[in-house]
């Protein structure tokens, strides 16, 4: 800002991201605002904590289905870093220059997630395997083990060889080097695969639906379920909501403390 | 010592190969037995097209074609505004005072991080209150404001790494050449940041292609189905017809050709490099 010109132009630039600020303003503040506001709502629109009160006395089962999802979150999470981790860590040593073969793992992504739960089920079916809570945990890990692997070869691959050449020149055998070295330098992938897919996880709807014959009820299926237009119970809804956006914003403050200098790579 | 690397190596390789079975059993045996013509995986019935030919009988593909028209009238303007939105308003972006800029872009990464069910049902609230259903009619303008919703923050991240690496003076020299600031715009920073631009719309457009859930709750009653909305409509209810044998077997297909085709020209091009 040293001449008058320069700053001149700085303002209009600046005026390029106007109507975008304006326009995420309107269509994602906003929302989250109102379902703020239907959360305080009864259906008479004055205010009331009874939406709060009916899903934390759980009245209407809105804390079991949360607990339930919770546990099915934590365990796909879990069994997706149980197998994901070796499959990123033996892609990072043994083919870092194979882009092709990488790319294998992570193609799935792109087709239709119904597409491949609905195969999912048709062998199910054929196999006559009983639809129910393990087929809902296999179509879940089916469906999010890529998210898992892709962040975590993401840092598997970028981990400085040379610390682990130290840790070996200083004594360390094979699995103090991947304990003290590799695990620790992995942790912001570990977290952004964790959050990538315990989020979508537990509150997807229609996976569960469709693999166990909507027998097993999940948070997204809850959500679901208040906003139609058959039950129309917006308040508790909106309560459901505002649950589901804080245990984001929680696990993404975790993705954000564990690497604070690193870019999250969201794709 | 060298014996058991090569040990390791096997075990490890051998493990991938599991997985990657595994990842795609469904997917094959959807593909192998979309030949059956039945929707049972076996060849009772012998080799046959019989499942393809359906997509030709008109009374089947009618729902499927215009769901199919649907999909690309919305991926299509969905990915190109939010392109152009994306690519001017990271500019604006860039020049922003500090504060403002953090907070467009803690803002910006909400769409990205929220979870896709509280999106839908927050937009369909909104669009549903008294005041703004009657500025947004119900169908595709509902759809294409949702999908640019949550398609351009990714395109504003592809682009802004690359602007922040742009040097300042080159968009100076162009001034000092004469280019007013629009033509120096247009003619300098944008070619500049056009790999950035691309990839951002290639992720708008897949990404709206493959949004379902924020489709589903905001489509409305007007009849309006796209690819996914679709298929959760009929394949859900009923097990999965030998239609859909064919249509899944097709997408795969042209999915992975045209993925596999991209990367190993991109990788080609880098090894020429």
């Amino acid at each position: 800002m040293k001449n008058k010109p320069k700053f001149k132009f700085r303002l209009t630039r600046r005026a390029f991201a106007y109507p975008y600020m304006i326009f995420m303003l309107l269509f994602v503040v906003v929302p989250l605002v109102i379902i703020l506001i239907n959360a305080f709502l009864d259906d008479n629109k004055q205010f009331t904590f009874q939406n709060f009160v009916e899903f934390f006395s759980d009245a209407g089962g809105g804390l079991t289905v949360l607990g339930n999802s919770l546990v099915i979150g934590l365990v796909t999470t879990l069994i997706c870093l149980v197998i994901g981790y070796p499959v990123a860590y033996f892609l990072a040593k043994y083919h870092a220059s194979s882009r092709v073969f990488v790319l294998l793992f992570i193609l799935p992504m792109w087709v239709n997630f119904l597409i491949r739960t609905l195969s999912t089920k048709a062998l199910f079916m054929q196999l006559n395997v009983p639809l129910g809570m393990g087929t809902v945990l296999f179509g879940m890990v089916y469906n999010y083990l890529p998210y898992m692997i892709l962040p975590l070869h993401t840092t598997l691959v970028s981990i400085d060889h040379s610390y682990i050449e130290a840790a070996e020149d200083l004594g360390a055998d094979k699995m103090t080097v991947f304990l003290k070295t590799v695990l620790p330098l992995s942790l912001s992938g570990i977290v952004s695969g964790v959050t990538m897919t315990f989020i979508p996880a537990i509150s997807t709807f229609a996976i569960s639906e469709i693999l166990s014959s909507s027998k097993i009820f999940l948070f997204g299926d809850a959500i679901n379920m208040h906003f139609s237009k058959t039950t129309n119970s917006l308040g508790v809804g909106s309560v459901m909501s505002l649950v589901m956006l804080l245990l984001v914003i929680l696990s993404n403050v975790a993705v954000n403390l564990t690497s604070k200098d690193e870019e999250v790579s969201a794709l | 010592m060298k014996k058991r690397r090569i040990f390791a190596r096997i075990c490890a390789d051998g493990y991938l190969g599991l997985v990657l079975a595994l990842m795609y059993l469904p997917i094959f045996l959807i593909i192998v037995f979309s030949f059956s013509g039945g929707s049972r995986f076996s060849f009772s019935n012998g080799f046959t097209f019989d499942s393809y030919k359906l997509l030709f009988d008109p009374e089947e593909n009618g729902a499927l074609l215009s769901a199919l028209k649907n999909t690309a009238i919305l991926a299509l303007s969905a990915s190109v505004i939010s392109t152009v939105l994306g690519a001017f308003s990271t500019i604006g972006i860039y020049a922003l005072g500090r504060r403002m800029k953090k907070l467009t872009l803690t803002v910006n990464q909400l769409p990205m991080i929220n979870s896709e069910v509280v999106m839908a049902v927050s937009l369909m609230v909104f669009f549903a209150t008294d005041f703004f259903s009657d500025i947004f009619p119900q169908g595709m303008v509902r759809l294409i404001i949702s999908h640019v919703a949550f398609c351009t923050p990714y395109v504003v991240l592809s682009i802004l790494p690359r602007l922040q690496r742009m040097d300042p003076n080159m968009y100076e020299a162009a001034l000092d050449l004469g280019a007013n600031p629009f033509s120096a715009m247009l003619k300098v920073v944008f070619p500049y940041l056009m790999p950035g631009i691309v990839s951002g719309f290639a992720m708008a457009f897949t990404l709206s292609l493959d949004d379902f859930i924020i489709t589903q709750f905001n489509k409305g009653d007007t009849g309006i189905e796209t690819l996914s909305t679709y298929i959760y409509e009929d394949a859900r209810v009923k097990s999965l017809e030998p239609f859909w044998f064919a249509v899944f077997s097709i997408f795969f297909v042209v999915m992975f050709a045209l993925l596999l085709l991209i990367n190993i020209k991109k990788t080609a091009k880098e090894v020429r490099k």
